[in-house]
């Protein structure tokens, strides 16, 4: 490891399905201001820009160079990083290594999306390969239709165990101001929902929002004179699967395995479980909530739906989930995994307001995207 | 600031053409990619990350380093993707050595040209709803960049006729251009014209092709058998997006990109100092404007670099000695082979266009249209 980083500021949009009243230099701006407001910085202070997104969803090529106004990086450093999904936990990535590289002393990370102006699916499934895959795996709901299924099958999970996971993360949206659906749903909401592709009815599924993220990523010196109590990065991991949707063991999710793995060494951390204070996962669809809490460690292989059903993973559980409300309750694709890292550092900032958890002392953020790709970072009040 | 100590130990390209139909993008990432293994000594296993550079719109696949994921070997590593220039893919590949985080990175690029339309490529870079429209594409956005030097500074065609001239003459020695070419300047004057005031032999061609390099710090450099080149400065900058809102003849973030890639390689006087340079000459007048926004050139005078004979093979300071980029302009690959010739010339390796005095070059890249955005590294011998 580098010098040590901290996150001291972050800002986001209110998301919705659409934004009729900006465009996407007008959302972007609006995530930008708040991250330097949270962290009382002007756009001055920022050394370089790093921002994500996917091409395909807004028809716009080269998007560091066309966001230049938006972002502030004008006479700045700037490139564009982008990994589908985890486009989000790549840039907060990316933004770490500029700081621990040496080169910079604040750093400015941007992930966002504007899905209302895109056909999502028509953009999502030219990922697949065009002779081998695409016809099989075409759009983000088919190939994790087949995962549910093979991971019910392994474990005998139900479609019910997968409603509790949409009942959590839409229960927790309702005290984020920022979410894009804050509406709490019951079980018999989401089991009654129409079905979208077996076992995946439309509320196991993710809605498409409109949204932007930004967080500031410091060097020691300066998180010091920013903040009282920025949120420090233990640890940054990535694991990308192969590139064909037909080599994936659909039973784990092995990048999310060795990605944690990983991490965890690196923070030190040897009982996720119980050291872990908060968790906000990168999980589209409900049975992610159960089948990669297990590929992370957090309880064995199909015993994911009791720990949920328990409350555990609620608010005042013992390690509680997507207190934002989840990707479930809000996904601006290339903002969706930024989040995450910028949700769990507020909760260890003490900022997350009504989502507050007491004294966080570590979170773990991830992304999910490509071909069964992931990403974690691991965030910690103390200064590594 | 302190960094430690990153230098490039393995190289490849592949061959440039027009239309590499036998090879598909993982194909092309496969060749570069065992190619710098090879030319490292290295093995994949020796690899800790990987950077890809890709863009979803020249490939036409949503999140396109995904064809490539199997042929660069990522698997069970840690990996990411940036989508611009390749000198942007070095820079990351760099900045995940110094911090400290990892001892090698592999860098790959790759592109395929033939596959897409450059038009409607280049068109969505722009405003969709004022400039789009217009017609505003690499070609067309360029033309206005160049009639601007015209008015602005008093360039002359004519002597970007002699950029050209020299550039695809350089590229006869080059065995991995596209475009080797006999030309006189006036041929160049009275080829077709594409976008007044650029005729066709301004123009960079159509390529396919990849490349890759292998960065590493100074402890694993000795599980390399190469020759280490050293990364020694580097620095990037991006200006306005509106084409109006910028004074397109004076290149400001190249400026201040030149000015941190010197100050951190300890150079001084950059006419003095380098040896050589590789710039991204997409259009044959970037050249002497990229001299000028470098301070090789005072404003309006890069045109007499090529003119007099200075920026040739064997002149005072050789500029594109690898033929550049008009003679094989895969995009985003362009820029990361800049920075490989810096290497080949440096190591003394280049075949037949290497230079008697190569010990500190420039490899230069551009994203963005009229070169909004730039990436400038210093390399040098030790």
């Amino acid at each position: 490891m580098g010098r040590s980083v901290a996150i001291t500021g972050f800002g986001q949009t209110h998301h919705a399905a659409r934004r009729w009243d900006v465009n996407g230099l007008e959302l972007i701006q609006e995530a930008v201001t708040r991250a330097l407001a949270d962290a009382g910085l002007t756009i001055k202070d920022i050394d370089a820009v790093v921002i994500g997104n996917m091409d395909h969803f807004e028809g716009i090529n080269y998007v560091d160079t066309w966001s230049i106004e938006g972002a502030g990086a004008f006479l700045k450093p700037i490139f564009k990083v982008t990994t589908g999904g985890t486009t989000g936990t790549t840039v907060g990535i990316a933004a770490y290594y500029h700081v621990a590289a040496g080169l910079f002393d604040n750093v400015l990370a941007i992930g966002w999306e504007k899905n209302s102006e895109s056909d999502t699916t028509g953009a999502i499934i030219t990922c697949s390969d065009p002779i081998w895959d695409r016809f099989s795996y075409s759009g983000a709901i088919p190939s994790l239709a087949v995962e549910a299924s093979a991971y019910m099958k392994k474990y005998g999970i139900t479609e019910k165990d997968a409603a509790r996971v949409t009942v959590r993360d839409r229960g927790n949206a309702v005290k984020n101001p920022y979410a894009h659906l804050r509406t709490a749903v019951t079980l018999e909401e989401v089991m009654n929902s129409p079905m979208l592709t077996e076992p995946i009815k439309l509320l196991d599924i993710c809605p498409r929002s409109d949204g932007a993220a930004a967080v500031i990523f410091s060097s020691a010196e300066r998180a010091a004179k920013i903040c009282r109590q920025p949120a420090w990065v233990h640890a940054v991991s990535v694991r990308h699967d192969t590139t064909w949707f037909g080599d994936i063991d659909y039973t784990e999710m092995h990048s999310l395995a060795h990605a944690a793995q990983e991490a965890f060494r690196l923070a030190g951390i040897r009982d996720p479980w119980n050291e872990l204070d908060v968790c906000e996962l990168y999980m589209p669809y409900s049975f992610a909530g159960l089948k990669w809490i297990e590929s992370i460690g957090f309880c064995k292989p199909g015993e994911a739906p009791k720990l949920v059903w328990d409350g555990a993973t609620d608010l005042g559980g013992t390690l509680p989930m997507n207190l934002s409300g989840g990707v479930l309750s809000t996904n601006c694709i290339g903002a969706t995994a930024l989040l995450r890292i910028g949700e769990v550092a507020h909760q260890i900032m003490g900022k997350a307001d009504k989502r507050q958890v007491p004294d966080v002392q570590l979170g773990m953020a991830t992304g999910f995207g490509g071909c069964f790709w992931s990403d974690v970072m691991i965030l910690g009040a103390k200064k590594p | 600031m302190t960094v430690n100590k990153v230098a490039v130990v393995g190289v490849a390209q592949t061959r440039f053409a027009r239309q590499k139909s036998d090879q598909n993008f993982a194909d092309l990432v496969y060749e570069a990619t065992t190619g710098a293994l090879e030319d490292a000594g290295m093995t994949i296993d020796q690899i800790d990350n990987v950077v890809t550079v890709s863009n979803d719109f020249w490939d036409g696949r949503t999140i396109s380093s995904m064809a490539v994921m199997d042929a660069c070997g990522s698997y069970g590593k840690n990996i990411s993707t940036v989508e611009g220039d390749g000198t942007f893919g070095a820079l990351y590949g760099a900045m995940r050595i110094w911090s400290g985080s990892f001892g090698t990175t592999l860098v790959v690029a790759h592109s395929k040209g033939s596959e897409g339309d450059p038009f409607l490529i280049t068109n969505s870079m722009f405003d969709p709803f004022y400039h789009r429209p217009l017609g505003l594409e690499a070609i067309s956005s360029a033309a206005l960049q160049a009639q601007a030097y015209v008015d602005r500074r008093g360039a002359s065609p004519e002597d970007w006729a002699h950029v050209s001239v020299k550039n695809h003459q350089n590229a006869k020695r080059n065995p991995y251009a596209q475009l080797p070419l006999d030309l006189t300047v006036e041929k160049v004057m009275s080829s077709p014209m594409k976008s007044y005031p650029l005729k066709k032999l301004d123009c960079s061609p159509v390529s396919d092709g990849a490349c890759a390099i292998i960065l590493a710090d100074e402890d694993r450099i000795k599980h390399s058998q190469q020759k280490p080149v050293w990364l020694k400065g580097v620095g990037y900058a991006a200006e306005l997006h509106y084409l109006g809102d910028r004074d397109l003849a004076n290149p400001l973030a190249l400026k201040i990109a030149a000015q941190k890639a010197y100050s951190m390689s300890g150079i001084a006087n950059p006419t003095k100092d380098l040896d050589f340079l590789e710039v991204y000459d997409a259009f044959s007048y970037m050249e002497p404007l990229w001299l000028e926004g470098l301070g090789i050139s005072l404003p309006g005078e890069g045109g007499k670099l090529a003119r007099e004979g200075v920026s040739a093979i064997n002149g005072r300071l050789p500029v594109n000695a690898s033929g550049g980029v008009l003679s094989a302009h895969a995009v985003l690959v362009a820029g990361l082979v800049r920075l490989i010739e810096v290497v080949l010339q440096i190591r003394k390796t280049a075949g037949a266009h290497q230079l008697d005095r190569a010990r500190i070059g420039l490899a230069h890249g551009i994203n963005g249209p009229c070169g909004q955005s730039h990436c400038v590294w210093i390399l040098g011998e030790i």
